[in-house]
């Protein structure tokens, strides 16, 4: 099911190359497994989202949900031997990149769809320099000489405000303060103007403030380069600035999609509502802290029916024996929600109270 | 990074005088009167006896021999032997030998102990992996000289016959290649399987997925990215094996019949003769210390966390 | 694959999962440290079977060579000297691997070589690691002036090369029992389990649960033995497998030269330099010894090499 959510002020989408309508990246039916010693965990298992230019769509869950594991299938990065796509296909501007070669994707990868992961000291090399880093986008994908490299790579660190780049264009990650690192990183996925960035949880390793900053530097970005963003995160209060639309992922398939106010206000799942119960309030002050019950599934092993059932305070018997579709939202007079689906048997119970 | 240099040296005089101190009291100190022997199964005369001890400074006390022995060190004096040969003359002629064998030992673990360690670690847990780990761990345990042994029969007498069987002239490269590979053998294995290692571990960083993810073609990933990170404990420990090599040649100089030092430290230990077993330990330490000296300024050229640390 | 296998059955987790609403029972799961979690995967590693096998084997031939010969391997009749060559299908018999140059059955011979081996192997290690152990523990957790003094004690018998060591210290004693050759390899041998422990327990005393106990106001000798110790012991106890194959082979190599066990004490090391004189007519004198002692080498060497697989948490 494709969900193209229209949302207010939204740029014309970029390159005359796009055929009108033809989302930025669609990921449809999207399966991915992996073949360990204990069995086939299945961490992905029929996922559909797509994606705008300009549009931010904040994919949410719980560790072995496989938001991570899906965004590495688009990026193309998965260790193949034990992971497989067995089915699905990955449309970036209309064209399946599971039917392209090696080299085509690669060619993709850091010029068209670029990534950020979440801990930037690990995920940059220790004993290369940042500005080298940074210069070797430009050296490996355009060819340019070592001086320009160097000069483009300044003016990145420049571009996402880390001060004095110039004389620290040659200083080593590991010499940076965290929220500089994430710069870099920002930096290095921008280096080439990509259409799509995908930000796997990149303010989880930060403190408070620091997040915010680098947040807001993003979405400065995106509306500059007028990209589509794709931002992979466990923490609803993030999502909140950022997002035009949400997924909220589990064991592997989207459970519930909206657009980001009206999933705060009126959520139509379950575990999307204990979600939300979940975040700590000030008006709750003095109360039991709510969490919701029992541990993410093994991917070994998933429920059947609604994976979701083992942990659900309205469970059924059809829960446990029916896999729900993500069913198209109504209110209750039966008018459609736009952008709105609920993978549950009683969404409307859910959402209508 | 010149506090760092200048702070290794200061520590370095200590351990040499230590290290010296120790193989002097070793060689001296221990049981077994080295003048009595020389005259071997007959009577000693007890006053030639005292006479050859004075001349040798061996009536001294140890403290005062070991000053005796540090001043002359100062000065390149090694010593004399008891046929009053100095011994930095047999020293100079063994030494050359012992290095041209070491250097192709060393060529040979380098070349070969990264290659295989690359090649497997590229594949790690599938077959090929497999057989070089198999085949690494059979080398490092079977005993030097015994290898040496094997491998002489097959190469040599009765075998392919390639090579000479013992090395007449230690400047042909050829007749070397047979003991420097023997030398480096258990080395190579351990060099093969650190390489493997450290490549197998890269091979799942963060920083991989990174370089992958920025679209590198995948021989700049592995032969820039991977490399440099994979290759600093594996250097680091060839530095420090380049002493350890020159040390452990003793076997292998003594199956080929190479004349350095190993061999020239044998025969001094045979004769008792404290100042010739003394003056090859000394200079063999002092390879050490210089190697792993070298090699901790090379670890923090190669890794730029340890420089600022 | 950080998303994947999720939190449910991860090492560590002592309690079980809450039984969620709906009735589903979860079976609630043995508590996993370190070392079962090493055992279950070290009886599956067939590395680890196999040179359990074999040292099993090879400390029953040294205990008991009584069970696989009744010959004595220094009688010697020269008689056999003529019909020396190995019988392959004699199996355990005196002439299963023919006779050495003295008419002394190289089975037996063989046999009673692994005790000698066997005893200078595992009394060098335990000498080593216990002296190394302690001083390695103390540099590392006292650190500041205790760890510059023992540091630089360890680098003084560390600059010795080994081999060389070795050869000095036995030379200078006319009579060598195994005891003195463990000893003198020893004298050198505990440098390398001392650094390892220094290093490992640098990195333990970081650890939040030392500075737990330190706060809770635990004295220094329960502190050392009951939270760092059995936390920092892992890789010294990979490299004291290991060393224990690289002493067997140092004796041998000593006994080789002639500076290491003497006559009659029976060494492999002693009969391969022995055959090494008669290597092309008679090679079977030096092959079975020198694969006897090539195996024992070996299962060590590879026992250690499954126990730090087992042990290292980087591979799970």
């Amino acid at each position: 099911m494709t969900i193209i959510d229209k949302t207010a002020g939204v740029p014309a989408p970029r390159g005359s190359e796009d055929a009108p309508g033809v989302p930025l990246l669609e990921v449809r039916d999207l399966h991915v497994e992996f073949h360990t010693r204990d069995g086939v965990a299945k961490a992905v298992n029929g996922v559909n989202y797509s994606v705008n230019a300009g549009e931010t769509l904040a994919v949410l869950g719980e560790s072995g949900s496989g938001k991570s594991v899906s965004a590495q299938a688009i990026m193309g990065i998965l260790d193949m031997p034990p992971g497989r796509i067995p089915q699905g296909e990955i449309l970036f501007r209309g064209e399946d990149m599971l039917k392209m070669s090696g080299e085509e994707r690669r060619r993709i990868r850091g010029r068209k769809i670029a990534m950020i992961f979440q801990d930037a000291l690990s995920s940059l090399n220790p004993v290369l320099s940042v500005g080298y880093q940074l210069g070797e986008m430009f050296r490996v994908h355009q060819g340019m000489s070592k001086k320009d490299a160097k000069a483009k790579a300044i003016e990145l660190m420049e571009r996402v405000r880390i001060p004095a780049a110039r004389e620290r264009v040659g200083d080593y990650p590991h010499q940076f303060s965290g929220g500089m690192r994430q710069r870099i990183m920002i930096a290095m996925a921008l280096a080439l103007e990509p259409d799509l960035i995908i930000a796997d949880e990149p303010t989880t390793a930060l403190d408070v403030t620091v997040q915010a900053q680098v947040m807001d530097l993003l979405a400065e970005l995106q509306r500059e380069f007028n990209m589509g963003l794709i931002l992979i995160t466990h923490d609803l209060g993030v999502v909140a600035d950022v997002a035009d639309k949400i997924a909220v992922m589990y064991a592997g398939r989207i459970v519930e999609t909206a657009p980001v106010h009206e999933i705060y206000k009126r959520p139509a799942h379950p575990y999307t509502k204990g979600l939300l119960q979940s975040i700590p309030r000030l008006d709750q002050k003095g109360q039991e802290l709510f969490a919701i019950q029992g541990l993410p599934p093994n991917l070994l092993r998933i429920p059947s029916g609604c994976a979701f059932n083992p942990r659900c305070t309205a469970a059924q018997d059809i829960c446990r024996t029916e896999v729900p579709a993500l069913q198209q939202v109504t209110e209750q007079d039966g008018t459609d929600l736009p952008g709105r689906g609920s993978a549950c048997h009683f969404w409307k119970e859910t959402l209508h109270g | 990074m010149g506090r760092y240099v200048a702070r290794r040296l200061l520590q370095m005089i200590p351990v040499f005088l230590g290290t010296t101190l120790l193989i002097f009291l070793m060689v001296y100190a221990l049981p077994g009167d080295p003048i009595r022997a020389l005259w071997g199964e007959k009577a000693a005369d007890p006053v030639a006896l005292a006479a050859l001890r004075h001349k040798y400074g061996l009536d001294l006390p140890m403290w005062h021999q070991y000053w005796n022995y540090l001043v002359k060190l100062a000065h390149l004096d090694f010593g004399t032997t008891y046929s009053d040969r100095p011994v930095s003359q047999a020293m100079g002629i063994a030494f050359p030998v012992t290095i041209r064998l070491t250097a192709v030992a060393f060529t040979i673990e380098l070349v070969l102990g990264i290659g295989l360690g690359l090649f497997a670690g590229m594949r790690a847990g599938r077959a090929a992996d497999t057989i070089v780990l198999i085949f690494t761990l059979v080398v490092i345990s079977v005993p030097v000289f015994v290898l040496a042994f094997i491998l002489r029969q097959v190469f040599s007498t009765q075998g392919l016959n390639w090579v000479t069987p013992t090395v007449q002239n230690s400047y042909d490269v050829t007749q070397l290649l047979l003991p420097a590979f023997v030398l480096a053998s258990a080395s190579l294995a351990y060099v093969a399987r650190l390489t493997r290692t450290t490549v197998a571990e890269n091979l799942r960083a963060d920083y991989l997925r990174t370089a992958v993810a920025k679209g590198l073609p995948r021989r700049r990933v592995i032969g820039v990215h991977l490399l440099r990170n994979s290759l600093i404990p594996v250097v680091t420990f060839l530095g420090t094996d380049l002493g350890a090599l020159m040390g452990g040649a003793i076997i292998t100089e003594g199956i080929f019949n190479i004349q350095g030092v190993g061999l020239l430290l044998f025969q001094g230990l045979q004769r008792r003769e404290g100042a010739t077993v003394v003056g090859v330990a000394t200079v063999l330490v002092l390879v050490y210390l210089a190697t792993s000296l070298i090699v901790d300024l090379l670890y923090a050229v190669l890794d730029p966390r340890i420089r600022y640390a | 694959m950080p998303d994947t296998i999720t939190a449910a059955d991860a090492p560590g987790a002592p309690t079980p999962p809450v039984e969620a609403t709906g009735g589903i029972p979860v079976k609630a799961e043995k508590p996993r440290s370190l070392w079962s979690d090493a055992w279950y995967d070290l009886r599956r590693n067939p590395i680890f079977v196999i040179s359990g096998v074999l040292i099993l084997i090879i400390l029953t031939v040294a205990v008991a060579p009584g069970l696989f010969t009744g010959t004595s391997p220094r009688d010697g009749d020269l008689v056999h000297h003529f019909l020396s060559n190995p019988k392959l299908t004699h199996f355990f018999k005196d002439d299963w691997f023919g006779y050495d140059n003295q008419g002394r059955s190289v089975y037996a011979r063989t046999v009673f070589g692994a005790r000698a081996s066997v005893i200078v192997g595992v009394l060098t290690t335990l000498l080593s690691t216990v002296v190394g152990g302690l001083v390695g523990m103390l540099a590392g957790y006292f650190g500041g002036w205790i760890d510059a003094v023992l540091s630089r004690l360890v680098d003084v018998f560390f600059g010795i090369p080994f081999l060389l060591g070795s050869l000095v210290v036995l030379n200078a004693f006319s009579e060598r029992s195994p005891l003195i050759v463990s000893l003198s390899l020893a004298f050198l041998g505990w440098t390398q389990t001392a650094r390892v422990m220094r290093g490992s327990v640098i990195s333990v005393k970081q650890a939040d649960y030392v500075h737990a106990a330190q706060a809770l106001g635990a004295g220094t000798p329960r502190i050392l033995f009951r939270h760092i110790l059995p936390n920092a012991v892992a890789p010294v106890i990979v490299v004291s497998t290991i060393s224990l194959g690289a002493y067997i082979s140092a004796e041998a190599t000593l006994s080789f030269l002639g500076i290491g066990l003497q006559d009659p004490t029976v060494s492999w090391g002693i009969d391969i330099d022995s055959a090494t004189a008669v290597i092309r007519n008679d090679p079977h004198v030096l092959f079975f010894p020198a694969i006897a002692l090539s195996i024992t080498v070996l299962a060590f060497i590879m026992l250690g090499d499954a126990v730090r697989d087992a042990l290292d948490p980087k591979l799970r």
